[in-house]
């Protein structure tokens, strides 16, 4: 019984992400009716406010966002780490709290010396 | 286990959630429109009430043009990837305490986990259009969501903390069981939460993706017709998902007085927080870019984990 009902819940999941692909793929599909087509080179050229686009645009970008993602992956860990923690925080008591606090400490520490590095900083 | 009703919810809930989207903009825009002393659309329909029918119609029949340079594959795909996760974290929202779908012990884990997917589809869709504009906005769009996911991730930590349990609905069980909303007792969570919200939904005041006055429209910028119009609805329909969200865990979800149904408190809530979206948007002025990410990682982070260390040295020490 139990199971069935964890089933039953996943089973909704999959009815819902099926329907949010569904709804794209058939209206675009079926939207091929509607619309008309006619192509050519100037209208498929790419948006370049009006005059020849030069160049190409998928090139090498900023290495701030590089360093922006970084950051991100540091603390989206962290919070795979705190968010099992606070479940449980209530039978975890002061042991489990003084490990995190630690453990939010050094993460802190990092944050500090990224902003000391100027890391933070956009321009 | 019947699957005829599950198919059934699911199909009632996105026609259900498209006609709010539908009415979400005509609100935003006759919003918008008296907050600037304007009537906003009032030609089709009483009241401008079919405005939205119209403009999806118009998208319809427009020609659908991908360009040359594009990447053919990504560029279709990337409409897609975006509007399906925020369609699917609805399904574990409760709308009452009788009409849910999926009950998720992870609800908290599934709603956030899912949401930043959408993130990925806006990185698609600039970097294959293969435009400089569209480039820009999709990359500045990138670094903007996930510097503000971790602080809206993370002042959900002090919910969970408090409650113990990332079930959405055992989130407002607790709060009918201590008889107060936790945007209360968790002020600087709800705070830090709506902000980072508001940049993860890329709205104004920070909605530098798609400055139209400086990057034409951002990371869909190539995109025309109905490829464009599923960029538009994602973001909508993600307003929603995040507007519920914070309706369950900061507003107490479908509590409310006891004459009318728990929907109705949940869909005035609801309601509430898509209008101060709105609101923002008409007061406030662009953020500018470096002001935004430093905002983000310089004030909000430290927020955010000073409000999970007090929250938890409160819970610990109350036992």
């Amino acid at each position: 019984m139990e199971l069935d009902l964890y089933f039953s819940n996943y089973t909704y999941v999959i009815i819902f992400v099926l329907f949010g692909v569904a709804l794209p793929v058939v209206s675009l599909t079926f939207g091929r009716l509607l619309r008309p087509k006619n192509p050519y080179d100037d209208k498929l050229s790419t948006y370049e406010s009006g005059i020849k686009p030069t160049g190409e645009a998928q090139i090498r970008f900023h290495v701030a966002y590089y360093i922006v993602a970084i950051e991100f992956i540091i603390f989206d860990i962290e919070t795979v780490f705190l968010y099992p923690w606070a479940v449980s925080l209530g039978q975890l008591g002061w042991v489990g709290l003084n490990a995190m606090l630690i453990f939010i400490l050094i993460l802190a520490l990092g944050l500090g010396y990224s902003w000391k590095k100027r890391v933070l900083e956009w321009n | 286990m019947e699957l005829m009703p599950m198919v059934l919810y699911a199909g009632v809930l996105l026609q259900l959630i498209l006609a709010g989207v539908a009415a979400a903009i005509l609100f935003e825009r006759k919003v918008i429109g008296y907050m600037q002393l304007r009537t906003g659309p009032n030609r089709h329909g009483p009241w401008g009430i079919l405005q939205t029918v119209a403009d999806v119609l118009k998208l319809l029949i427009k020609e659908d043009i991908i360009p040359h340079a594009a990447d053919r594959k990504v560029f279709v795909l990337a409409p897609i990837i975006a509007f399906v996760p925020s369609f699917a974290i609805l399904a574990t929202v409760s709308w009452s305490e009788n009409l849910y779908a999926a009950d998720l012990n992870i609800g908290v884990l599934y709603f956030i986990g899912l949401s930043s997917v959408t993130t990925l589809g806006v990185l698609m869709g600039g970097w294959s259009s293969n435009n400089k504009y569209a480039l820009l906005g999709s990359m500045r769009g990138v670094a903007q969501m996930i510097s503000y996911e971790i602080p809206l991730v993370l002042s959900i930590v002090g919910v969970v903390i408090l409650v113990g349990s990332l079930n959405l609905r055992d989130i407002v069980f607790f709060q009918e069981s201590i008889g107060l909303w936790l945007f209360i007792p968790q002020f600087l969570g709800f705070v830090v939460y709506m902000i980072s919200a508001i940049a993860e939904l890329n709205r104004s005041p920070f909605d530098l993706p798609e400055a139209e006055s400086e990057l034409v429209s951002g990371y869909h910028t190539e995109y025309s017709g109905f490829r464009m119009a599923f960029f538009m609805l994602a973001e909508y329909v993600y307003a929603i998902a995040i507007s519920a969200l914070a309706t369950t865990i900061f507003f107490g979800g479908w509590l409310g007085p006891d004459f009318l149904p728990g929907e109705f408190w949940f869909l005035l809530k609801m309601c509430f927080f898509m209008f101060v979206w709105f609101w923002l948007r008409a007061t406030l002025p662009r953020a500018r870019v470096d002001h935004l990410m430093n905002f983000g990682w310089k004030v909000l982070i430290p927020l955010a984990l000073l409000n999970i260390v007090i929250t938890s040295i409160i819970k610990v020490w109350m036992g």
